[in-house]
C-alpha cells in the first residue's frame, strides 16, 4: 500500500514531472480549494444524495409510487407508514419523491448534454470562421435569445406535445444560446493569439484547431455556466411539469405533483408542499455547487 | 425605433456617415430579430398538431364545407406566401380571431395586457427600492450580516419555484391568517364597477375616487406583486452589489478617500453615480424578466393577464391566440432588451 503522504506530496509538487501529472496535481489543487468552501461541500453532499437516491429509488421507496389506495386517500404527515402523507389517490407522497428524483436527474443531464454541446458548436464556428457563417449565425443566436424562455418552451411543447422528451427539447431549445454567446468570445480570444498562429502554419485545419485547440479552453468556462444554469433548468421543467406540459400523470413528476396537490392547498398542504421542498433543495444545491465551481475554475469571475 | 434615431442624435460628434450607418445596422438588427421571431412562432403555429380548419368547421362538416374553409385560411398557399402574409396581418396588428373568445386576438390582449403590466410593475418598483439599497450596503459591509442576508435572499430567490413560492402565499397570507385578498383581481362584489379606463384596475378605481373597490384590488394584488417583487429583489441586488463592489475597488476611489471625503460622498457621489448606466438596463432585463415570469405567478392566482392568456389558449389549443400571444410578449422583450442596449450606449461615454 502507498503511503497517502507520498500521494500528496506526489499531487502538490511544483514541478510535475509529465503532463499528466501537472494536470492531476491542478485538479487537486482545485478541489483542496473547493473543499474549503462549506456552501458547494453542502451542494455536491445533497446531488450525491440526490443521484443515490435515483438509483437506489426500488430499495428506498417504502411503497410503490404508482399504487392506489383509495381507502387512504389524503392522510396527513408522519402518519401510519407514510412519513410524508399520501396524495389524493392514496399514493405515498415519499415513495413518489424518491421515484421523481429519477425523472429530475434524467432531464437535467439531457439538458446539460444537449444545450452547451450545441452551443460550443455554434459558437466556435461562428467564432473561427467569422464573416457571414458568423453573422448568420450569431443572427440565429439573437433570435432565440430575444424570446421570453418560458413562453418559447410552451408554444414548443404546445406544438410537440406535452412530454418529459419534448420538455427535454423545449428547454434545450431555450437553453443554448447564452453557451453560443460565450464560446464564441473564447474563440474570438483565442483565435488571434500566437499559437493558434503557430499551429495554421504547420498546417492544421479549421476542424483540428476548433476540436483540439478551442474547445479544451471553452470548457471550463462552460461548465462552470452549466451548473449555474442547472437550478433554472429544474425550476423550468418544474414550470412545465406544473402546467401539465412536462412529464404526464401518474409519472411522479415534482412539478406536476405540486399542480396535483394545488387543488387541495387549503385543507391538505403538505400535498403540495413537499415536492415543492425537494425542488427547492435540489435547485438550491446546484447553485451552491455552481458558485464553488466558479470559484476554482474562473477565478476573474468570482466575487471573492 | 425612435429611440434608434435619438440616440444616434446623442452622438453628434461622430462624423455624419458613422451614425447614419449605425443607425441602419441597428435598425436592421432589430428588423431581422423581429422577422425571426414571427418565423419560429409561425412555425410552432403550423406544426401544432391540431386541425385548425376542423376547428373551425367542427368534425360533422362535409367534405366541401371543410375545403372551402381550408383555402378560405390560405392553407393551400406554399408556406412562404402563407408568411408573408402573416407578417403582414402582423405587421397590421392583426392576429386573426382566438377560436375560444371568438374575438379578435389584439382586442383580447389588449384587454388582459394592462393586468400583467400592474403587477409586473409594481413587482419592480418594489426590487428597485428595496433592492439597490440592498445591494449597496452588502458591497459596502462586505462580510457583515447584511450582505449573508442579500447572499441568501438571492440564492433562495434563485432556487425557489415561483409558482410554489406562490401557493404557500397563498396559503399561508390568504387561507391561515386571511391578511390578503384571494385569487383573481377583485373580489366578486366588486367585478365591473368601477370603468375600465386604462385596464390597470388600481388606477381606474383611483380614477373613479371609488376607494372601496381600491382597497380591494390592494388586498389582491399585494401578495402576486410581493412574489414578483421578490424575484426582482434578489437579481437587483445581487446585480447591483457585484458591480458597487468593482466600483469599490478601483483606484479612484482610493484617491478620494486619501483627500479625506467623507465616506458617504464616496459611496454615493462617486461610486453609485458610476454604476446607474448599468443599474438601468439591469432594471430593464428584470422588467423583461418579470413579464415572462408572470406567466407562473398569474395561473397561480387566477390573474386574467397576458401569461394566464397564452396558457389557457395552449390547453385549448387556441392557435392563433397563441401564437399573437408569444409574438406580443416576445416583441416586448426585444424592445426592453433593444432600449436598455441603447441606454447603455448613449450614457456610457466608452461605449461612444
Amino acid at each position: 500500500m502507498v503511503d497517502i503522504q507520498t500521494w500528496r506530496a506526489w499531487l502538490l509538487t511544483d514541478t510535475p514531472t509529465s503532463r499528466r501529472h501537472a494536470k492531476l496535481s491542478t485538479l487537486y489543487q482545485g478541489w483542496l480549494s473547493f473543499r474549503g468552501n462549506t456552501m458547494a461541500m453542502v451542494g455536491l453532499w445533497i446531488l450525491t444524495l440526490l443521484v443515490l437516491t435515483a438509483f437506489a429509488a426500488p430499495l428506498l421507496a417504502p411503497h410503490d409510487p404508482f399504487a392506489q389506495d383509495l381507502a387512504n386517500r389524503l392522510q396527513p404527515l408522519w402518519s401510519d407508514g407514510h412519513a410524508f402523507g399520501t396524495d389524493s389517490l392514496g399514493r405515498d407522497i415519499l415513495s413518489r419523491l424518491i421515484y421523481g428524483s429519477r425523472i429530475t436527474l434524467y432531464i437535467v443531464a439531457l439538458v446539460a448534454l444537449i444545450a452547451p454541446i450545441s452551443g460550443l458548436l455554434v459558437g466556435t464556428v461562428a467564432g473561427y470562421v467569422g464573416g457571414w457563417t458568423d453573422q448568420v449565425l450569431m443572427r440565429i443566436t439573437d433570435i432565440f435569445l430575444a424570446f421570453p424562455r418560458l413562453v418559447l418552451a410552451l408554444a414548443f411543447v404546445a406544438a410537440l406535445g406535452a412530454g418529459i422528451e419534448n420538455a427535454v427539447l423545449a428547454i434545450s431549445l431555450t437553453a443554448w444560446p447564452p453557451y453560443a454567446r460565450i464560446a464564441r468570445a473564447e474563440t474570438l480570444t483565442i483565435r488571434s493569439s500566437d499559437y493558434i498562429s503557430a499551429i495554421q502554419l504547420q498546417g492544421a485545419g479549421a476542424m483540428r484547431i476548433i476540436t483540439k485547440h478551442i474547445w479544451p479552453l471553452c470548457i471550463s468556462s462552460l461548465i462552470v455556466r452549466v451548473t449555474l444554469d442547472m437550478a433554472g433548468i429544474i425550476l423550468a421543467a418544474a414550470g412545465l411539469g406544473f402546467l401539465g406540459l412536462g412529464a404526464q400523470p401518474p409519472s411522479p413528476e415534482w412539478g406536476a405533483m405540486i399542480s396535483e396537490g394545488r387543488r387541495f392547498i387549503l385543507d391538505h398542504w403538505w400535498v403540495a408542499t413537499m415536492p415543492g421542498m425537494a425542488i427547492f433543495t435540489v435547485s438550491l444545491a446546484f447553485n451552491l455547487l455552481g458558485d464553488g465551481l466558479r470559484d476554482v475554475l474562473d477565478p476573474k469571475d468570482s466575487e471573492k | 425605433m425612435a429611440l434608434a434615431e435619438n440616440n444616434s442624435e446623442g452622438r453628434r460628434k461622430a462624423p455624419l456617415e458613422l451614425w447614419i450607418r449605425t443607425t441602419f445596422l441597428t435598425l436592421g438588427s432589430i428588423i431581422v430579430t423581429m422577422l425571426g421571431l414571427m418565423f419560429v412562432t409561425f412555425i410552432i403555429g403550423r406544426v401544432m398538431p391540431i386541425d385548425p380548419v376542423l376547428a373551425i368547421v367542427g368534425e360533422q362538416a362535409s367534405k366541401s364545407t371543410y375545403d372551402a374553409a381550408y383555402e378560405q385560411l390560405g392553407l393551400d398557399r406554399p408556406i412562404i406566401v402563407q408568411f408573408a402574409y402573416y407578417v403582414w396581418d402582423v405587421i397590421h396588428g392583426d392576429f386573426g380571431k382566438s377560436l375560444l373568445t371568438a374575438r379578435p386576438v389584439s382586442q383580447d390582449i389588449a384587454r388582459v395586457f394592462p393586468a400583467t403590466l400592474e403587477l409586473a410593475s409594481i413587482g419592480v418598483f418594489a426590487g428597485i427600492v428595496l433592492g439597490v439599497p440592498l445591494g449597496v450596503v452588502a458591497a459596502v459591509k462586505r462580510g457583515s450580516w447584511i450582505d449573508q442576508v442579500a447572499r441568501v435572499i438571492a440564492l433562495v430567490g434563485y432556487s425557489m419555484p415561483i409558482f410554489w413560492l406562490g401557493l404557500m402565499g397563498l396559503l399561508i397570507f390568504y387561507g391561515i391568517l386571511g391578511w390578503v385578498g384571494g385569487p383573481g383581481r377583485v373580489g366578486i362584489f366588486y367585478v365591473d364597477i368601477v370603468p375600465s379606463v386604462t385596464g390597470m384596475i388600481l388606477v381606474d378605481s383611483i380614477l373613479d375616487r371609488n376607494w372601496l373597490v381600491f382597497k380591494d384590488a390592494l388586498s389582491h394584488i399585494v401578495l402576486p406583486a410581493s412574489l414578483l417583487g421578490y424575484y426582482s429583489l434578489a437579481y437587483i441586488s445581487r446585480m447591483t452589489r457585484s458591480f458597487m463592489l468593482e466600483q469599490l475597488s478601483a483606484e479612484y476611489i482610493t484617491t478620494a478617500r486619501v483627500k479625506g471625503m467623507s465616506e458617504s460622498a464616496v459611496i454615493w457621489r462617486h461610486a453609485f453615480k458610476n454604476i446607474r448606466v448599468q443599474l438601468i438596463t439591469v432594471i430593464a432585463l428584470s422588467y423583461a424578466n418579470l413579464l415572462e415570469g408572470s406567466v407562473l405567478t398569474e395561473i397561480i392566482f387566477s390573474w386574467p393577464g397576458i401569461g394566464s392568456y397564452i396558457t389557457t389558449a395552449l390547453l385549448s389549443a387556441d392557435m392563433n391566440a397563441v401564437m399573437g400571444g408569444t409574438v406580443v410578449v416576445g416583441l416586448i422583450f426585444i424592445l426592453l432588451n433593444i432600449f436598455s442596449d441603447l441606454l447603455y450606449k448613449f450614457f456610457d461615454p466608452r461605449a461612444k
